[in-house]
């Protein structure tokens, strides 16, 4: 299924400067169009549930949710089982340990965080710890180490597709029913509670989203650079916007031109996916930076 | 293995596991130190965004054609006054560092990509080594760098310990009364990442964390006076590295980060539980007393209901 000359180079497809003819070579293999289709899917529901993350500053939960992606993938080839029960049974429980934590409440003094962000660290490193485990029992696999940390494009078949469709579907469902109040209990979760909103079992569902969102990314950019994909997108979306529904659109929106972007240069360069998709998506990032600094330069000269 | 002192003897005459130990314990010491006050300071985040950050240095310093080591130093050192230095002016909230750390990260995979290209064979196990660590392949002279660069980070970090304290716990009054206290958060970060670098070499970057925030998190939960729970940090870490050296010579399937961590991470669990068990069995321990008394004075009864509470 994958052409010789792409798998023997890890692709590197030479670009011609026809760009019709660029992008009909790019969707020539049903591989690359399996990857785009895969790519948008992910796109959507990371950018979705990375916008929560960034706005309930659950950042840190949402790395080690991530990164719990690499031993259920190393441990589903080690006992040989189909990687994508590995990937969402790993990080559901990794959601459960880190949902099992009290959450440290904004207003208390210090000892809540700090007791937050320890155990959270410390279920982040068992994670890996755990993947690095499986794959060293499982001699013949360690090449695929740098696949599994750092993302591939290559290789995914039609039931992958399906199975992240799935996941995406329940995602979009779950945030349709539920996101209104989950953003009241993210903003002001005290008042919240008051009006007899659900505030813990929703955040408890919401990590368990945020896993299976995870899970999803960390097939296409590897266990390590989810991060690209829920949190820059989402954190440049916040800074250009503040209104939600125009916020999450954009955020949406950024996490699918850059997954295109990353999966195309990957495509034709013979560099991994995981480096371009962050780069597109930091640069993003720092050009927000950058406008807002400057116009609010602007206003704050023009005030006086 | 029938007298386990002959077998624990047996074990250190192997020269590996002697450098291993060696390097191994003044990790863990400067790491429990260091994870004390990253944790106080709600700095783990900050310990993560590191190990990525080392991952990065180690293979952009291999693609150049520089000794990993370098890179790790330079990286860590930089990037964590770097991220002091912004610090200043507004504190880089969790978004801004793992934008910026998911960005290097990125980078550090075209480093690695650079590297494996250059060799020619596809050689993985440079990078394997620094995202996982290998304490069992350390040389003499590279044991004896990092218990004396450990020695050093806990050697600072104890002079600046007190202050320190001051500085994390209530920082407007430290300021008022004169303690340097952005000079201190920028030195105490230029120690944690000297500490990233170091033990990235024995338990790699990827599971430094479980050496920082682990112990310093069991040693929150087990007291709450600051200088017992700094020392215990401190021990709690290095009774982790030795169990699990020993535990990964006896079985040689585990890896020793692996056990490092894991005996870590149990030691948390455990140190997380026991306050609950406790509680559950002092109100056993109550309950017991209180039944025979329950008919005979209402006063009685009261008095054990205050003891539950």
């Amino acid at each position: 299924m994958i052409p010789a000359h792409v798998a023997a180079q890890g692709a590197g497809v030479p670009l011609s400067w026809d760009l019709a003819q660029d992008i009909r070579q790019l969707f020539e293999f049903h591989f690359m169009v399996n990857a785009f289709r895969a790519g948008t899917v992910v796109a959507i529901a990371a950018g979705l549930l990375g916008w929560f993350m960034v706005l309930r500053s659950q950042s840190f939960a949402g790395h080690t949710l991530a990164v719990a992606g690499f031993p259920g993938a190393a441990g589903a080839t080690l006992i040989g089982v189909n990687p994508a029960w590995g990937f969402f049974g790993f990080c559901g429980a990794g959601a459960a340990a880190i949902a099992a934590v009290p959450r440290a409440r904004s207003g208390t003094q210090g000892g809540g965080f700090s007791e937050e962000s320890a155990a959270i660290g410390t279920v982040q490193a068992l994670a890996l710890a755990c993947g690095f485990l499986f794959i060293t029992l499982y001699r013949g696999f360690l090449n695929g180490v740098n696949a599994l940390l750092f993302g591939t494009f290559l290789g995914i078949t039609d039931g992958q597709v399906w199975v992240l469709v799935g996941v995406a579907a329940l995602i979009v469902v779950a945030l349709a029913l539920g996101g209104r109040l989950l953003l009241f209990a993210s903003v002001d979760p005290d008042v919240a509670a008051a009006r007899g909103v659900p505030v813990t079992a929703l955040g408890v569902a919401f990590l368990l989203l945020l896993g299976f969102a995870a899970a999803g990314a960390s097939q296409i950019t590897g266990s390590l650079l989810v991060f690209a994909l829920l949190v820059v997108p989402a954190a440049t979306a916040q800074r250009m916007c503040a209104r939600p529904a125009w916020s999450i659109g954009l955020s949406v929106g950024i996490a699918l031109v850059v997954t295109w972007l990353g999966l195309s240069a990957a495509y034709y360069s013979s560099y991994p996916i995981g480096f371009f998709v962050t780069t597109f998506a930091f640069a993003a990032f720092a050009a927000t930076h950058l406008a807002t600094a400057v116009a609010r330069g602007r206003r704050s000269r023009q005030a006086p | 293995m029938t007298n386990p002192l002959t077998g624990i003897a047996h074990m250190l005459g192997h020269p590996f596991i002697r450098y291993a130990f060696f390097a191994g314990s003044g990790v863990a010491v400067a790491a429990g130190l260091t994870g004390y006050f990253l944790v106080l300071r709600a700095q783990v985040f900050t310990a993560d965004a590191l190990s990525h950050v080392a991952v990065a240095g180690a293979m952009a310093a291999l693609a150049f054609g520089f000794d990993a080591r370098l890179g790790l130093f330079v990286a860590t050192t930089g990037v964590a006054l770097g991220m002091g230095l912004i610090g200043q002016r507004g504190k880089p909230d969790d978004v801004t560092i793992g934008s910026v750390f998911a960005w290097i990260l990125g980078l550090g995979v075209l480093f690695l990509t650079i590297y494996t290209r250059s060799r020619s064979t596809s050689n993985s196990t440079a990078g394997i080594t620094v995202l996982f660590g290998s304490v069992f392949g350390l040389s003499s002279s590279q044991a004896l760098l990092a218990a004396v660069v450990s020695a050093g980070v806990v050697g600072a970090l104890l002079l600046v310990a007190r202050p320190l304290l001051f500085a994390t716990v209530d920082e407007a009054v430290a300021r008022a009364r004169g303690v340097p206290v952005t000079a201190l958060g920028l030195g105490f970060l230029a120690l944690a990442a000297v500490t990233a670098a170091e033990a990235t070499q024995v338990v790699g970057a990827l599971l430094l964390l479980g050496l920082v925030a682990a112990p310093a998190g069991a040693a929150r939960r087990l007291t709450t006076r600051p200088y017992r729970a700094m020392w215990l940090s401190a021990l709690l870490g290095l009774a982790a590295m030795w169990a699990g050296l020993g535990l990964s010579y006896e079985v040689p399937a585990l890896p020793p980060s692996f056990a490092v961590v894991a005996v870590a991470a149990g030691i948390y669990l455990v140190a997380a539980a026991a306050p609950a068990v406790r509680r559950s069995a002092r109100r056993r321990r109550s309950r017991a007393t209180a039944a025979p008394a329950t008919g005979s004075l209402e006063l009685d009864s009261q008095a054990a209901a205050r003891t539950v509470m």
